[in-house]
């Protein structure tokens, strides 16, 4: 089918598509005009039953933490299968980390970009870590802690030092804090039901203080385990894609 | 943030402005980022969609959203999008 | 302004189905599929706002305020972090396609045959 002709098919489904589309959601009962009941619900118990002021992590990983495990293990299973799709052909070998086409005319690296990306990355890092700490309080928690972490990581990257980043994040150590994250998550669950609770039910002592971190029970510590393993997971991703750039395929140069 | 949030809504007409606004940066930069055909350009204005996108969310009330929509699409996205693009370059070359 | 947000979301949906039919390199359909993919999320939010709602932490607000719906925020925040790691697992099939076949071009890679 010619590019013209594959253009006329898609405009003609795609007005069928917009139109059955947009007739659909006119039948929501329009924007700002949220009926409930479950928003309403939900923000008026969540406080009182778990202690835990941010209610969209109270939310994530206590009212609906079943779904939360299934979205951690699409990241995990995400990250495995990269590591698994980019695995070393037949064929490739890996070549040392030097600068192939040293002779290209790269254009000059900018010294301002490199200081701001060494600079910002400790910050970065500590943030990250009390987003993932501290979920029950603050529009934080495990999922934003864990990416603004590995941030952090890819800034090491983008400033140019690869060597650097490569040491930080050896590949067992970040397979093992994926592992604790994913695993620690499950067996949180798993504990309540050793306690003769339902599965993820939480089961540590509330506190009295709504916001504090020992006060939401379990809501704190998944989280963490959550940020943990959010963080392997993307270092995980972003240190695969660069050893393919290291590949180097035999007899090819 | 969540006072950022609220500073977002001071009254209804601005926040109704506010958004009718965002909503049609986001649907110029969607439209822009599709229409891009240059890589590594594509590549940046998806990063400018991304940062977009989460002052949209912000002024939808939504700061946790935004969190994770602003390190993600701004900056993890790009990076993985630019380190593929390297691979494949290499070997067009 | 009833139906306005949810206008915005069809027409990128339209748009990012657009580019991905019409695409001539992998990448470029994958950074379309993104654009798709976020279309839900303004979706999402867009039926959980609730007109002079605030975000829903009570940190620092009084219990009873009116706030928007929490539970489509939740969904759309791990939504965010997910597919993210689902769009880095398309790019690593993009690069094994491009070693195995040369090619990157999803019209010329349909006419393969493994």
């Amino acid at each position: 089918m010619t590019p013209a002709a594959r253009r006329w098919v898609f405009l003609a489904g795609a007005v069928g598509l917009a139109a059955f589309y947009l007739f659909g959601l006119s039948g929501l009962p329009g924007f700002g005009h949220y009926p409930g009941p479950y928003g309403f619900i939900i923000s008026r118990v969540a406080v009182p039953q778990t202690n835990a002021t941010g209610v969209v992590s109270a939310v994530n990983f206590e009212y609906r933490g079943f779904d939360t495990v299934g979205e951690e293990f699409i990241l995990f299973a995400a990250a495995a299968g990269m590591a698994v799709v980019l695995r070393q052909l037949r064929g490739e070998h890996e070549g040392p980390p030097v600068d192939e086409a040293a002779d290209r005319d790269l254009p000059p690296g900018s010294e301002a970009v490199r200081m701001v990306a060494l600079l910002f990355t400790g910050p970065i890092v500590l943030i990250g870590w009390w987003l993932a700490s501290h979920a029950q309080a603050n529009p934080s928690g495990g999922f934003q802690g864990g990416v603004v972490i590995a941030t952090g990581f890819v800034l090491l990257y983008l400033s140019g030092e690869f060597r650097v980043f490569k040491r930080l994040s050896p590949a067992d150590v970040t397979d093992a804090v994926e592992a604790v994250g994913a695993g620690g998550f499950v067996g949180t669950g798993l504990v309540a039901v050793a306690l003769h609770l339902p599965y993820l039910q939480n089961f540590l002592p509330r506190g009295t203080v709504p916001g504090a971190v020992s006060s939401s029970g379990t809501i704190a510590l998944i989280s963490f385990f959550v940020g943990l393993e959010v963080t392997a997971a993307f270092i995980i991703v972003a240190g695969e894609l660069l050893r393919q750039t290291l590949l180097v395929r035999g007899g090819e140069r | 943030m969540t006072a950022l949030a609220s500073a977002f809504a001071p009254s209804a007409g601005l926040a109704d402005a506010l958004q009718v606004t965002l909503l049609l940066l986001v649907a110029a930069g969607a439209t822009a980022v599709v229409l891009v055909r240059a890589r590594v350009r594509q590549v940046l204005v998806l990063s400018v969609y991304g940062l977009l996108l989460a002052l949209l969310f912000l002024a939808f009330q939504a700061p946790d959203v935004t969190l994770s929509e602003l390190t993600v699409g701004s900056v993890l996205l790009p990076a993985v999008i630019l380190l593929t693009l390297a691979k494949v370059r290499k070997r067009e070359e | 302004m009833q139906i306005f947000p949810f206008i915005i979301v069809v027409w990128i949906v339209a748009i990012g189905l657009y580019g991905i039919v019409t695409s001539r390199h992998l990448v470029h359909q994958i950074i379309c599929l993104i654009v798709v993919q976020s279309s839900t999320y303004v979706l999402l939010l867009g039926v959980g706002y609730l007109n002079g709602g605030t975000a829903p932490y009570f940190f620092d607000i009084p219990l009873h305020t009116r706030v928007v719906d929490p539970v489509v925020q939740a969904l759309a925040l791990t939504d965010v972090v997910v597919e993210a790691a689902v769009t880095a697992l398309l790019l690593s099939f993009a690069i094994q396609a491009h070693k195995r076949f040369g090619t990157l071009d999803p019209q010329e890679l349909a006419s393969l045959r493994g």
